[in-house]
């Protein structure tokens, strides 16, 4: 393209990969896991994997907020949307992600219920202002990044006075999830999962800050290295992670200087401790349930609670059995490993969560990778 | 001597009425609307002869047909609006096909309550683009549908043209080593109506591409002859889309260079920002050509010779390949494929 930029920039790009080439030691393998989808989509999109030496690979993470939600949260947020009186808002990767039975947000809304496509809590707001006679409720989700848009949501809700906006709330935490990963018996006893380190995430750093990783990297002795979302930024940190790992350090580096700080963001860390508390437990999608992972409303904002507004009881349900997302999500498996991945199951008729948000390591392999397994076949045979 | 009477009694209000359900209904109403707006504005003989389909002499060789329905919100748009955008899109369709547009048919559903000066701004859009393109929009409808039955208005418009004579231009005609060929930059069209419906502004207005390519399409054909294999617009889907279909129908697989396609600071900036991939934005001015190896640098000399074409650009070429896969070489130095979009391309949530 000819807009120039700086952190896509090809050369450059060359220059590292050289770098790295040289730095990697022949006798071993490293498997790093990038944890957010949004390294997950850039490493896949930039071709990112061409880039790097054959005994350098790169294990996708658990951080894309579509795939990890599971499928009874998908069924109440279903059920909610068919109460008459209901709209539900819901960012619009949501709406393909099966729910049981073949169910989705998607089919809810074709067959009468209403729901919308929104692209932030603000708007999901103004529909409230604007239609006051309907329950109007925000189907949130994500990591630690869009929590604080959401309490932002909430108070401005509570200083205009609406009593018919509320939030269906499913954030969840990045630190909970990585710990999750790391005590799991496939790193830690059986070690059928190699993980040498993480590249860690942006935005969510931004907020959080990179203290928070301190302790993985010391109790579970894995370098973390926090990385943009660009496909140099990427590079940069294996570059980071390798020397690491041979020099047999495991700290918490920032490669994205450019916006975290140790301490992330005051501002909006304080905004979302107003409104929201942990909650005990909350189910993931491959990681099960996982304590104090995610957060919920604070008493004090009930009103605005759609789990408290319409009784809404979890009911948990089964992933479909043959889908791998479970595994996929752990690092355990590839996507190409599962039997439905580009037979039954495409991004047009998604199986599972992983093949519907284009940070899922399913689509993400499908959308942009799959013609390297097509040109192995081709070698091989 | 009594004076004839006058067919209508009052001029239309064009400034501030309204369409309602009698401008459908094949009364006095209708016809006013019919011969003040739109007989008015698209001035010909064939239409002004008031019949319910136009004729006209067919000529040797091949003849071309298409037809198009466009539903774009907003109805005016950076750039263009939808009465521009119904001739510039039927006219690249039938010239895709290396033929000279000729006629066009336009059919009209309006919804009651639309504002007559927005319809004759449309219509008038409509003529000036027509009349740029040299192409004549002899007959054509007109319907009112109840109010919340349509969103504003949706036109119909159909095409026919001739091809030059030795000319055969088809999907399937790629070979391996065929070069393509691109006509500028893309995802201008797109982002141009994206930045209305989102309210972005940028500091340089990002305006739409849309534009009657059958001259540019002529320059190609006469510098390329029987070398030019198929030329497409990339429209929805853009350029992504249009070459998957080229891929499936041919045969064949794609290389690309990212580097080599051409994309505006600007459309790139907004891409980044609503978490859209260029490829994939929908252009209503450009074309992409397969041209033969030993006849693409004179059509890529003759695309650059002309104003539509002065950013065209060489940016792949076809291979063989069963998988039939478009993949690219990034900018960065990795590969990808380019694949089919699937759903709607949506902003990413984190
Ligand atoms: S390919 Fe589909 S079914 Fe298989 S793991 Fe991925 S999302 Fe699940």
């Amino acid at each position: 393209m000819k807009f120039v930029d700086e952190y896509r920039d090809g050369e450059l790009a060359k220059k590292l990969a050289s770098r790295i080439a040289a730095s990697v030691r022949p006798d071993r393998e490293y498997a790093f896991m990038e944890f957010c989808g949004g390294h997950t989509h850039a490493i896949s999109r930039y071709g990112v994997e061409d880039l790097l030496p054959a005994n350098v690979r790169m294990v996708h993470g658990p951080g894309c907020p579509v795939c990890v939600l599971p499928v009874g949260r998908i069924d109440t947020a279903i059920r909610l949307a068919r109460n008459p009186s209901v709209t539900l808002c819901t960012y619009g990767d949501l709406m393909r992600v099966p729910g049981s039975n073949g169910t989705s947000l998607m089919k809810a809304k074709a067959e009468g219920a209403d729901i919308r496509m929104v692209y932030s809590t603000l708007d999901a707001l103004r529909i409230a202002e604007a239609e006051p006679a309907r329950e109007v409720v925000f189907f949130a989700i994500g990591f630690e990044t869009t929590t604080p848009p959401t309490a932002v949501a909430i108070k401005l809700a509570e200083k205009k006075g609406l009593n018919n906006f509320t939030v269906f709330c499913n954030h969840v935490l990045t630190p909970s999830a990585i710990q999750n990963i790391l005590e799991s018996p496939d790193v830690r006893d059986l070690g059928t999962v190699q993980i040498d380190g993480f590249v860690g995430p942006a935005h969510v750093s931004t907020v959080i800050g990179t203290e928070p990783y301190a302790f993985f990297a010391e109790e579970f002795q894995k370098p973390v290295v926090i990385a943009g979302f660009e496909p140099l930024d990427v590079l940069q940190a294996v570059a980071m992670l390798i020397d690491q790992v041979n020099e047999d350090r495991h700290e918490v580096e920032n490669e994205y200087t450019r916006a975290v700080t140790a301490e992330g963001n005051a501002v909006a860390k304080a905004e979302v401790a107003e409104v929201f508390e942990l909650r005990r437990s909350f189910e993931w999608r491959g990681l099960g349930e996982v304590p104090y992972s995610a957060l919920k409303l604070k008493a004090k904002y009930a009103a605005f609670d759609a789990e408290a507004r319409f009784d809404l009881q979890y009911i948990p349900a089964d992933d479909n059995p043959a889908c791998e997302c479970g595994a996929i999500l752990r690092g355990v498996k590839e996507p190409a490993e599962c039997k439905l991945f580009g037979t039954v199951c495409t991004p047009e008729t998604p199986m599972g969560s992983c093949m519907v948000s284009s940070e899922g390591a399913c689509a993400a392999h499908w959308t942009y990778g799959r013609f390297r397994a097509a040109s192995r076949v081709k070698r091989a045979s | 001597m009594n004076r004839p009477e006058k067919p209508f009694r009052r001029k239309l209000d064009i400034k501030n009425g309204r369409v309602d359900l009698s401008h459908g209904a094949g009364g006095r109403a209708m016809a006013q609307l019919v011969a003040d707006l739109f007989v008015a504005a698209f001035d010909n003989d064939m239409l002004s002869a008031g019949n319910d389909q136009a004729a006209f002499d067919v000529s040797e060789g091949r003849m071309v047909m298409t037809t198009d329905g466009y539903v774009v919100s907003p109805l005016f748009f950076p750039g263009g609006d939808i009465g521009s955008l119904s001739v510039h899109g039927t006219i690249n369709d039938v010239a895709m096909a290396g033929a000279r547009p000729l006629y066009l048919s336009a059919s009209f559903i309006i919804e009651e309550g639309f504002a007559l000066s927005d319809l004759s701004r449309i219509v008038g859009s409509m003529a000036a683009a027509a009349r740029d393109a040299r192409v004549k929009i002899v007959t054509g409808d007109t319907k009112v549908v109840e109010r919340g039955k349509a969103d504003g208005v949706f036109i119909s418009t159909t095409g026919v043209g001739v091809v030059p004579e030795g000319l055969n231009l088809s999907a399937d005609a790629a070979r391996p080593g065929d070069k393509v060929l691109l006509s500028g930059t893309i995802g201008d069209h797109g982002i141009a109506v994206m930045s209305k419906r989102e309210n972005l502004t940028f500091d340089t207005e990002i305006l739409s591409d849309s534009a009657a390519l059958h001259g540019l399409v002529a320059a190609m054909v006469a510098a390329g002859g029987p070398g030019l294999r198929l030329m497409r617009d990339p429209t929805r889907g853009g350029l992504a889309a249009t070459l998957n279909e080229v891929a499936a129908s041919s045969g064949v697989g794609f290389k690309l260079e990212e580097a080599a396609i051409p994309v505006r600071p600007q459309v790139h900036a907004a891409c980044e920002f609503l978490g859209l991939d260029p490829l994939y934005v929908a252009n209503e001015g450009k074309l992409v050509a397969v041209v033969a190896p030993d006849h693409a640098e004179a059509v890529l000399t003759a695309m650059r010779a002309h104003p539509l074409g002065l950013d065209a650009a060489p940016i792949g070429e076809v291979v063989a390949d069963d998988n039939r896969f478009v993949q690219l070489t990034t900018a960065f130095g990795g590969g990808r494929i380019v694949d089919w979009l699937s759903g709607d391309q949506l902003p990413r949530i984190c």
